[in-house]
């Protein structure tokens, strides 16, 4: 048994060593979030976060993972208390078949997380990695970018119950 | 004063004055005369064409377009052993440009290095190969130059430690190193071979990377196109002593060259897949002319090579109980394409095959394995993704010491974590300069063939 952290809580997982993390994700965590799209780290629907960084969970082995944070989908919002990058990503219904999404909004928050306003070129460049073929690519865009003002206004909310209410 | 020693210092004060004046002789270079910047029309249209193809074959877009910079407008800084030289704007601006250089200030560059205003050119600027290349192809690189869109953008100092900085030095260095021969064909060989031998070591000037230097910065003709280095990465050895696993041969280099892959050796990837992104789009036979000479060059491997053998299982069965995590890393992150047997480029290469492995200098591996390599954009490309976000440096290096203990049977690499964390650090900046895609971009009507 080996003890992988996911979204804040310890699970004890009988995996082998090489045992990709999405399968374990999905097969064994029930954590659907992250797509198997190509199995091969080139289309980007099985995109986590791991320690603040986006990686591709289907060639993330498990013994990559001893003592790091998995964050997935499921780990940033609720349906009843979506993420500010879920919401934007509702709210600008940058979904179309949806099954790209997942992976394009975790490394879309990866991206926030160090960069809070992102240029157009910026974006485009870090989610280079992802394939739609629905193409709702210019929605995607906008979700972005609206993910950036919510998070913006999210930590400014506190101050501004404080003061002006 | 006693009249000897009178005479010892009027002989000392003769000879140094002599000395002065035979320098200042070997030194100096007359300016030659600025011409008002000639029309572009009055330049035949065919010659234009033929200097563009051979611009490719040179290479010259890999320093003078920096990424992001407007077309041979120079500015790429290139890092040297003894300071950093930037490359120049060779756009027909008359002010920063070389708008006003004549036919013969360029070919003078070309041939001896040396500006139209009669200065020193640093030999980062290969002119010890590009005195090889024959008046008639000077005269239409020269067409093609001076027909581009003129961009006004001044050179940037270069940063150069003393004695290094003085260019009366670069006049020394020439004496020493500068062979101003014109290429000389070879009788006894074909018309083909003589063409490849003209360009490779004239105009496309291969071994300016693949053959090493010695510390004064000149390439050592003992040990031509034994590797060498360029950017963070290493230029393999293409003479005898190649580790490629499978020797080359004209076909696979013809392939490699247009193409940027080939599947008995891999993918094109850093400063080479820019040059292989330019020789796709020059005339093929010049291409083949170049593999055919290239292959002469290499001829037979020496050390007994030959590709996958027996003992390959005992190897990987070894590699697998020695180091349980890189074969862990493997199994996961790499075997599902480089053993999926799916052909190039959309598949990975057997590793077995894969000179990167093999090689003595680990760098190319650290950098493909971090940073990856990217799909070309509107083509049918190699793509493989990066793993610095998922791997530290133990484990990257685990994952390499496994695969050079697996795939090849050469010894462990030393300082490999060393290799490791420069490559995380200078890819991170060569991804910000590289004047190239860092793929091995090529023709898309070559790709459209089965």
């Amino acid at each position: 048994m080996t003890t992988l952290k996911v979204n804040g809580r310890e699970h004890q997982v009988d995996a082998e060593a090489d045992t990709p993390l999405l399968h374990v994700l999905r097969d064994d965590l029930k954590l659907n979030a992250a797509k198997y799209g190509c199995g091969l780290g080139q289309c980007g629907s099985c995109t986590v976060i791991v320690d603040g960084k986006a990686v591709l969970s289907c060639v993330v082995p498990m013994v990559l993972l001893e003592g790091k944070q998995v964050t997935t989908l499921e780990g940033l919002g609720t349906i009843a208390e979506p993420a500010p990058i879920q919401r934007a990503f509702m709210e600008e219904q940058a979904a179309q078949c949806g099954y790209c999404i997942p992976g394009m909004m975790m490394r879309a928050q990866a991206l926030l997380q160090k960069n809070s306003k992102p240029t157009d070129e910026q974006i485009r460049a870090e989610l280079e990695p992802h394939l739609c073929r629905c193409g709702t690519h210019m929605r995607i865009l906008r979700a972005v970018h609206r993910a950036a003002r919510l998070m913006d206004t999210a930590d400014a909310l506190p101050a501004a119950n404080g003061s002006a209410r | 004063m006693r009249a000897s020693t009178r005479i010892i210092a009027g002989i000392v004060a003769a000879v140094l004055i002599a000395a002065a004046v035979a320098a200042f002789a070997i030194a100096w270079r007359p300016a030659i005369a600025a011409i008002d910047p000639p029309d572009p029309q009055s330049f035949d249209t065919a010659l234009v064409k033929r200097g563009r193809d051979l611009a490719a074959i040179g290479n010259c877009s890999d320093c003078h377009t920096p990424r992001g910079a407007k077309n041979f407008a120079g500015g790429l800084p290139v890092p040297t052993p003894f300071g950093t030289i930037f490359s120049t704007n060779i756009t027909p601006d008359p002010e920063t440009g070389i708008g006003r250089w004549s036919e013969a200030a360029f070919r003078r560059a070309m041939r001896s290095g040396v500006n139209r205003e009669g200065q020193h050119l640093y030999p980062t600027f290969p002119y010890d190969h590009f005195t090889n290349v024959s008046d008639e192809d000077d005269r239409a690189l020269y067409a093609f130059l001076m027909t581009r869109q003129p961009v006004r953008a001044a050179a940037r100092e270069n940063q150069l430690s003393f004695p290094f900085d003085q260019r009366l030095a670069i006049a020394g260095w020439k004496l020493l190193f500068l062979r101003p021969d014109a290429y000389r064909p070879d009788p006894k060989q074909s018309a083909e071979w003589n063409r490849g031998a003209y360009l490779v070591e004239g105009l496309a000037h291969c071994g300016a990377c693949h053959t090493p230097r010695n510390a004064l910065g000149a390439e050592r003709v003992s040990a031509r196109f034994a590797g060498g280095d360029v950017d963070d990465w290493h230029a393999y050895a293409i003479n005898d002593q190649s580790r490629s696993p499978v020797p080359w041969t004209a076909d696979a280099l013809f392939t490699y060259l247009r193409e940027g892959w080939h599947p008995d050796h891999g993918t094109a990837r850093g400063p080479m897949a820019k040059v292989v992104s330019n020789l796709s789009s020059v005339p093929a036979s010049d291409v083949r002319a170049i593999a055919v000479y290239t292959a002469s060059v290499s001829g037979t491997p020496t050390s007994g090579r030959t590709g996958p053998s027996d003992d390959a299982l005992a190897r990987a069965k070894m590699a697998s109980q020695t180091n349980p995590v890189g074969a862990s890393i493997y199994t996961a992150a790499c075997a599902s394409c480089h053993e999926g047997g799916r052909p190039l480029p959309y598949g990975g290469v057997d590793l077995g095959l894969s000179t990167s492995i093999s090689s003595p200098d680990p760098r190319n591996l650290a950098n493909v394995v971090l940073s990856g390599i990217d799909a070309v954009e509107g083509e049918r490309s190699p793509i493989m993704p990066g793993f610095a976000a998922s791997m530290n440096d133990d484990q990257a290096s685990a994952l390499l010491n496994y695969l050079r203990a697996r795939f090849s049977d050469q010894p462990a690499w030393a300082d490999l974590k060393k290799t490791i964390a420069d490559a995380r650090r200078t890819q991170a900046v060569f991804l910000q300069t590289s004047p190239a895609p860092r793929n091995a971009p090529a023709d898309p009507q070559q790709r459209e063939k089965p």
